[in-house]
């Protein structure tokens, strides 16, 4: 039986190993990569609290299915949102699209 | 005793691939490493006798999602991708690497001390039967109206990402 605080640690380390890959990397699909990161953190959270805090329920069960669902698809269009800006800009990198910004 | 080896073990994969995979030159390395972290979890998934979850995780994530961005990766350039060399400046780093610590102190410090009742449950898988009236009942603690949502919602995500990643006819 693991105790629940070794959940949450790994959670949070990873949460945050996440957050520290989306705000050092330039690259579009590393960004998104890290965000994959932080959602599987959270994911993982929701998943012990509900095992091994109140087994007899099912909220934080399918909390992680609908959210594994949610982020295909947002995963799916930002890929297509890539492709799109390096067909245009011929960059991959965030500071190329500076159109937006002003 | 065996499932806290079990846990130790997902653990050293999971965080090591982590860090590979936001610390490594290579996107093409990054995404093989979110891979191996994505596997872990449902490691973890299965360990915590969630068996079905650990299955929907390895089927739509490791199987599905990364297939996609090992596909956006190759489609996107030879030459800007796969030999990707990227510049980060130390000390912007290394103070990223300081506030993500201090995050990470003040959100284990919080859990660390709430001081969680935790339920010891026998080794009990969640029976299929259970699940699958949960997803398709519609009372109370069942989830019809989000199954139904996430189905037009991922219609949608599927006509978005056509039509944003669509040729433009070239006009003559």
């Amino acid at each position: 039986m693991v105790p629940v605080e070794c959940y949450f640690v790994l959670s949070a380390l990873l949460f945050f190993i996440g957050v520290y890959g989306f705000v050092t990397r330039r690259n579009l699909i590393a960004m998104l990569v890290s965000i994959e990161l932080v959602l599987n953190a959270v994911d993982l959270n929701f998943a012990a609290f509900n095992r091994l805090l109140f087994p007899g329920e099912f909220e934080g069960f399918f909390m992680t299915l609908f959210s594994i669902g949610v982020s295909a698809a947002e995963s799916a269009v930002a890929i297509a949102i890539i492709i799109n800006v390096y067909r245009n800009f011929h960059s991959d990198q965030v500071n190329s699209i500076e159109n937006m910004k002003y | 005793m065996a499932s806290i080896v079990m846990f130790c073990i997902l653990a050293a994969v999971i965080l090591g691939s982590a860090v590979m995979c936001v610390t490594t030159k290579r996107i093409m390395r990054s995404v093989t490493f979110l891979l191996f972290v994505l596997l872990g979890v449902a490691g973890l998934y299965f360990l915590l006798d969630y068996t079905y979850l650990g299955a929907a995780q390895i089927s739509v994530y490791a199987g599905g999602m990364v297939m996609m961005y090992i596909f956006a990766v190759q489609l996107v350039s030879k030459r800007t991708l796969q030999g990707l060399v990227e510049r980060v400046k130390g000390c912007r780093a290394l103070s990223y690497a300081l506030i993500c610590l201090v995050g990470l102190a003040t959100v284990a410090g919080v859990q660390l001390k709430n001081g969680f009742i935790s339920v010891l449950v026998e080794g009990k898988e969640v029976p299929m039967q259970t699940i699958g009236e949960a997803l398709l009942g519609s009372e109370k603690y069942q989830y019809v109206l989000p199954f139904e949502f996430i189905s037009v919602f991922l219609l949608a995500c599927i006509i978005g990402a056509i039509v944003v990643a669509r040729k433009e006819k070239e006009d003559k």
